[in-house]
């Protein structure tokens, strides 16, 4: 079984147009959106959830109010500000660690389960979708794209597919990182501007660090070809692949105001067909690729 | 006044608003929170200052004086100590420094130590006070290194503080404690529909807000439709205009070569300024 991440390090460059194109490409892959916070992926690809799963991210400190003495001991120990000055938990700031709850003399404080979330596993036109939604302001977003990982493993399993698509979310912290972790290949989604830049390289060390084999897309290539040759040069002097390079279109635009990805909105654009050639170059190496 | 510029939906502008913002109002402070991808020092250019490192606090365990007990590793809500009967084992990355495997030790056997997990740098440029944090490469915490950032805050000034993508714990890191939020979204299903989910963690943690809507002209009227729905003041549009997307490429804050928009975001600002004083 084969698995890709498509990650751009910065924001809006274009990660979840070109994963639904692929997904459109692929046929029968497992995909999944491991942007748990704001995910946008089920937009294109319609997804009809067959399953739902209650996702307990941490616990959260409650404190019974017929039993504290107001001491105020709790408040002092947290590291997280999570108790306020009237002594009432912030559910947002608290991370569930249990120091209050061994603070306290009164044994006013406990920990309980919170449900941080929901996983869904559902289907669409063009196969199996393994995708999540955080609460509002809920974090441990790493382990929920853990959760969701392993699901679509799972399902890659059950109904025999070699291949997982994963979206991945901009940035290189925890969720970032818990969607890259034993994958075979990462796409990163580039754009040429110097924050394009300067972010793609961050994304590559974290690749590096984390052993997964780098390609490279630049997306609206055109907006400054300038920046665009020296992305092409700097990745050729590292030895990296960069497999597509695709203009700027409003067409891209148009087809996600119709809840479609490009290449079934306009197959005939070059936007399209560039997609569709980098599809076939990143399939291509996913399979002759051994591990 | 601390405002934050924000979006749920990444690459929709935020830096740029907040870097414009910054020059056109100035003598103001801006701190980047976005740590895993800083870019406003790009549109900035600033003479760098100085550099501090950001550390986190982790259990450093005195082996002499450890009877491997194991209520560390058992107290341990994020699985950072492993402890067997001969072996004790810290996990930097997991630890969310609680300081309650201290507090449980029975031997009094665990101190602290400093593990390096990003940077901070300081910067000057045209007016504007730059503070910008840098996440370590394969360091997976943000929130640490965005508290460290928000900590060279100078109250009662005029601070716009550059908030990473996204809706969960960074976010809400670095808009807890505004008075006020700027959501940017642009005009499309994308923009709108992680705008909905930034306006909800808005209203759960209450901090006020506006939204600006960034590349009018593309996409739909939806956005639009929303907000006056939810009566959520627009309170600037920037229209899509190849000439922005370019200047933005190559790291020139647009109103610098259009000085027309200078007065677009003063009003902005005192815009901002009324609503909060209100």
């Amino acid at each position: 079984m084969k698995q890709l991440t498509i990650l751009s390090g910065k924001g809006g460059t274009g990660k979840t147009s070109i994963t639904a194109s692929f997904v459109v490409l692929a046929k029968n892959a497992v995909v999944v959106d491991c942007d748990v916070d704001a995910p946008d992926l089920h937009m294109l690809l319609h997804p009809e959830v067959i399953k739902t799963q209650e996702f307990i991210g941490s616990k959260v400190a409650v404190i019974d109010k017929a039993k504290c003495i107001e001491c105020g001991f709790c408040r002092q120990t947290c590291n997280f500000d999570a108790i306020t000055s009237d002594l009432k938990v912030d559910a947002i700031a608290c991370e569930g660690c249990g120091v209050c709850a061994v603070a306290c003399p009164a044994g006013a404080i406990a920990l309980t389960q919170r449900i941080s979330g929901n996983a869904y596993i559902s289907k669409t036109k063009y196969g199996f979708m393994s995708h999540a939604l955080l609460y509002p302001g809920e974090s441990n977003s790493g382990k929920l794209v853990t959760l969701v990982r392993q699901n679509a493993k799972i399902l890659a399993e059950k109904e025999n597919q070699d291949l997982i698509i994963i979206d991945g979310s901009p940035g290189i912290g925890c969720p970032v990182i818990a969607s890259i972790t034993g994958v075979d290949a990462a796409l990163v989604v580039t754009e040429p501007t110097l924050s394009g830049i300067h972010d793609l390289e961050r994304v590559l060390k974290l690749l590096d660090h984390f052993n997964v084999a780098p390609f490279v897309c630049v997306n609206m290539y055109d907006v400054n070809t300038d920046n665009t040759n020296k992305i092409l040069s700097f990745c050729r002097e590292s030895g990296i692949d960069v497999v597509g390079i695709i203009p700027f279109s409003s067409e891209v635009t148009q087809a996600m105001v119709n809840g479609k990805t490009i290449v079934e909105y306009s197959p005939e654009s070059s936007v399209a067909e560039e997609i569709t050639t980098m599809w076939r170059k990143l399939y291509l190496s996913l399979k002759s690729s051994d591990s | 006044m601390i405002v934050s510029i924000a979006s749920g939906k990444g690459g929709t502008g935020k830096t740029s608003v907040a870097v414009n913002l910054a020059l056109s109002v100035g003598n103001v402070q801006l701190l980047d929170c976005d740590v895993e991808e800083p870019n406003a020092h790009l549109l900035l250019h600033p003479d760098l200052q100085k550099t501090e490192t950001v550390y986190s606090l982790i259990p450093l365990i005195n082996e002499e004086l450890c009877s491997h007990c194991g209520e560390c590793s058992k107290f341990c809500q994020y699985n950072a100590i492993f402890a067997t009967s001969e072996k004790i084992l810290v996990f930097p990355e997991l630890c969310h420094s609680c300081g309650g495997c201290a507090l449980v030790c029975p031997k009094k056997a665990i101190t602290w130590k400093k593990h390096r997990i990003g940077a901070l740098k300081f910067g000057l440029a045209e007016g504007v006070e730059l503070v910008y944090g840098e996440l370590e490469i394969g360091k997976p915490m943000a929130v640490p290194v965005i508290k460290a950032v928000k900590k060279q805050i100078r109250e009662g000034e005029n601070v716009i503080l550059d908030s990473p993508p996204g809706t969960s714990c960074p976010f809400v890191e670095t808009v807890r404690g505004s008075d006020f939020c700027v959501l940017v979204t642009e005009p499309t299903p994308f923009g709108l529909h992680d705008l909905k989910i930034a306006v909800e963690v808005l209203r759960r943690i209450a901090v006020p807000f506006g939204v600006v809507v960034n590349r009018a002209g593309i996409g739909d009227k939806n956005v639009y439709e929303y907000c006056r729905e939810e009566n959520i003041r627009i309170l600037l549009e920037i229209p899509y205009q190849r000439r922005i997307a370019e200047l933005y490429s190559r790291g020139v804050p647009f109103s610098l070569e259009m000085p027309e928009w200078e007065e677009k975001f003063q009003t902005l600002y005192s815009e901002i300024r009324k609503s909060v004083s209100r």
